[in-house]
């Protein structure tokens, strides 16, 4: 069904809702829509307007349900509760609306926007123009890439226990989380949850692009108690009880690794530095692209880490690989191969490496 | 800056374009007609114009949503029970819309979205006017009533990602509308330069920071990340930058590449997939044999750009073609294997107990200084 077709028999199932006295009935409501004629069948038609109800609520609409006495089955029954329908008046400044605006700009490119966007929409209906003169041109934005987002930052709006396989970020291990969720975090550009791991019993740190696919609810809505002192940030900022910095040394060869000087805070000429870092991957993923430049001296994760870099994106561009021609090795490579020797007897190895360490 | 550009995002965040439901963007529609049906009541006549512009819609739109209403109505749908809309004058007027006269209020996740992001803002102190942003706290709180409980479940903490000293300059001179002078590391070709730059916006993207400026040594706007600024100070000169200075969204790129560059062909796992939105691609389609996953086309100026980030990736990408360049890419993950573990053979005989050796004195890391 075309998006304009949909408008039109939400806002007909609105309108219905709310010109009601009484409680609708499914069946009254199919009549009473006319684009619910399209449904060939009463299992159709159920399902559009479950979809329906949805939208509505999600857009803040106050559907309520309840029975009639007269009725003598218990059937639900369907009407828009018209005291909670209404955006209480609030006279915002033009400023504030501006400011307002940014805040939904936040959201920008992220899995909010549309939400965001709607609730700025809403706000300028009260009539308002903004001012944003007294912006200044700061603007911050999150993203939402990882795909567990969606489900655990619904679970945790309706504190609800959920159920996921998890990557253990220090031994690369996978396994069942059941977990309370309480907040939902971003902080260096990733997204965290904070809860009470159920088996664990304790306070626990998931990162989002670690959760698998399949996030599961084990229990109602509003069933989990948040502690009224988390600091989730702290949590966050040191997380699983670890310290929030440890060093890297790394040595550099020439000029390259600029950003790694950087951050040691080394002079432009040291080849051997000394790199504050929290999270490992993030660190192997800056080290990775300087190949054989660089060398991970220690700590031994961070060199696994980066080692399984390397060694994935070798499988992936291995002759047979590609399409199917083997050895097909050009003479454009630029000069950096000292390892030509005895590449051909490690082929084997570091595939199977990259099968089962690659995301 | 419309807060109603919002197209990508949905896009982006979706498995593939199999995984958007049908009909997406009805609701975000109908969300706009409930709102605008007891504006233009209260405002009977309003040029179309005019209320596009309030509502940041063309006013083919805002017909198309008069369009709409004039055929909704109530059970029945007689004559008598629609909407009537008229604007063939080119002003609106509204009538018999009774029952959704009033504005709806605030979704969950809509006051959700915008308290998290203005408690993000006041976060960042001594970004925005304060006056102006407790107001706005204030008034939505009052505004989203039982919405708001949920908002304290999202949290942002962006001040993470930056020096609070670089962003503290910055900022000052964006204010006061000051030149600033820069030390900058160029990460993709490693060099540290020095230049005078009149600053724009200033942007958290991903946890990190943007400035995006005109740059006086280029002649254009650049964009600088914050943590590979070495120094800032600002200067006693004018910082408004000159009228061809345009800012760019932030995820979109500051350069078309020209026909000239080569076209190089990329697959994509899924979590590469962040890859194709955050760099300028002519193209992307989903790859049957690999779920979520996509192959894009890019052009790409400098092999070496490619080459790091390809190993950045570790496998989740694959350079498809040319076949040079997926050569280049295989002998630098190669020869970066052999220097590595040519070392790991010298002097990490036993691999697996090491758990332990994160602190600064570890006997076996010791033993190669000098």
């Amino acid at each position: 069904m075309a998006p304009a077709q949909r408008t039109e028999r939400l806002l007909n199932l609105v309108i219905a809702l709310l010109s009601t006295r009484r409680w609708l009935r499914k069946e009254q409501i199919r009549q009473a829509v006319p684009q619910y004629s399209e449904a060939t069948s009463d299992e159709a038609f159920d399902r559009m307007f479950e979809r329906d109800k949805e939208e509505l609520r999600d857009l803040g609409v106050p559907l309520v349900t309840g029975t009639d006495a007269a009725w003598f089955d218990d059937e639900a029954g369907y009407r828009v509760d018209r005291d909670a329908w209404e955006l209480p008046a609030v006279d915002v400044t033009p400023a504030e609306l501006a400011v307002l605006g940014l805040a939904s700009r936040v959201w920008q490119q992220a899995s909010l926007a549309g939400p965001a966007s709607r609730a700025l929409v809403k706000l300028r209906a009260l009539g308002v123009e903004p001012d944003e003169s007294s912006l200044v041109g700061v603007e911050p934005r999150v993203r939402t890439s990882e795909p567990a987002f969606g489900p655990l930052y619904a679970a945790t709006r309706d504190r609800a226990p959920v159920t996921f396989r998890y990557r253990t970020g220090r031994t690369g291990e996978t396994a069942r989380r059941r977990v309370e969720p309480w907040v939902i975090t971003s902080c260096y550009g990733r997204w965290y949850l904070v809860g009470h791991d159920l088996d664990r019993e304790a306070p626990r740190v998931f990162r989002l692009d670690r959760v698998s696919p399949g996030i599961t609810r084990t229990g109602g809505t509003a069933s989990v108690p948040v502690p009224e002192d988390l600091d989730a940030r702290a949590l966050v900022r040191g997380r699983d009880g670890a310290p929030a910095e440890r060093t890297a040394r790394v040595r550099l060869t020439g000029s390259a690794g600029a950003g790694l000087r950087l951050r040691a805070g080394a002079p432009a000429d040291a080849h051997e530095v000394e790199v504050p870092f929290a999270d490992v991957d993030e660190l192997a993923q800056e080290v990775a692209p300087l190949g054989a430049e660089a060398r991970v001296l220690d700590p031994p994760d961070l060199r696994d880490a980066v080692l399984a870099l390397w060694r994935g994106a070798l499988a992936a561009h291995e002759p047979g690989h590609q399409s199917g021609q083997p050895g097909h090795h050009s003479g454009q490579q630029t000069g950096q191969q000292t390892g030509t020797g005895h590449e051909d007897g490690r082929t084997g190895a570091p595939a199977a490496a990259a099968g089962g360490g690659a995301r | 800056m419309s807060p109603a550009r919002t197209g990508g995002a949905g896009g982006g965040r979706a498995a593939g374009p199999g995984a958007v439901a049908p009909g997406a963007g009805a609701g975000d529609r109908l969300s706009r007609l409930l709102a605008m049906v007891p504006w233009l009541l209260e405002r009977q006549g309003v040029a179309l114009e005019d209320a596009a512009r309030h509502f940041a819609i063309s006013t083919d739109q805002l017909v198309a949503d008069l369009e709409l209403l004039f055929v909704c109505g109530t059970p029945g749908h007689m004559p008598d029970d629609l909407i009537e809309a008229e604007w063939e004058s080119g002003h609106v007027y509204l009538g018999n819309a009774d029952a959704i006269a009033r504005p709806l209020r605030l979704g969950q996740d809509e006051a959700l979205a915008l308290l998290v992001g203005l408690r993000t803002l006041a976060d960042l102190q001594g970004v925005e006017d304060s006056a102006a942003l407790e107001g706005a706290l204030a008034k939505l709180s009052a505004a989203a009533g039982d919405a708001a409980a949920a908002a304290g479940s999202v949290q942002l903490d962006l001040a993470a990602g930056a020096d609070p000293g670089v962003l503290a300059v910055v900022r000052g001179a964006l204010s006061r509308s000051r030149r600033l002078h820069l030390r900058y590391l160029v990460a993709t070709r490693d060099e540290t330069t020095e230049r005078d730059v009149d600053p724009m916006e200033l942007e958290s993207l991903d946890g990190r920071w943007y400035l995006q400026a005109w740059c006086h040594r280029a002649q254009g706007v650049r964009r600088f990340r914050l943590d590979r600024v070495l120094a800032a100070e600002e200067l006693d000169a004018d910082g408004t930058p000159p009228p061809e200075a345009v800012a760019r969204d932030l995820g979109s790129s500051l350069f078309a590449p020209g026909d000239e560059v080569p076209l190089v062909v990329l697959d994509l796992d899924a979590g590469a997939r962040w890859v194709a939105e955050s760099v300028p691609v002519e193209d992307v389609t989903e790859r049957p044999d690999a779920p979520g996953g996509v192959r894009v086309r890019l052009r790409v100026a400098d092999d070496g750009w490619l080459r790091r980030l390809v190993l950045r990736l570790g496998g989740a990408a694959r350079v498809v073609s040319p076949p040079a360049l997926a050569d280049q890419v295989a002998a630098a993950a190669r020869a970066a294997l052999a220097a590595a573990e040519g070392y790991d053979e010298d002097e990490r005989p036993d691999d697996g107990d090491e758990r332990r050796a994160d602190g600064d004195g570890g006997p076996g890391p010791a033993r190669h200084r000098g």
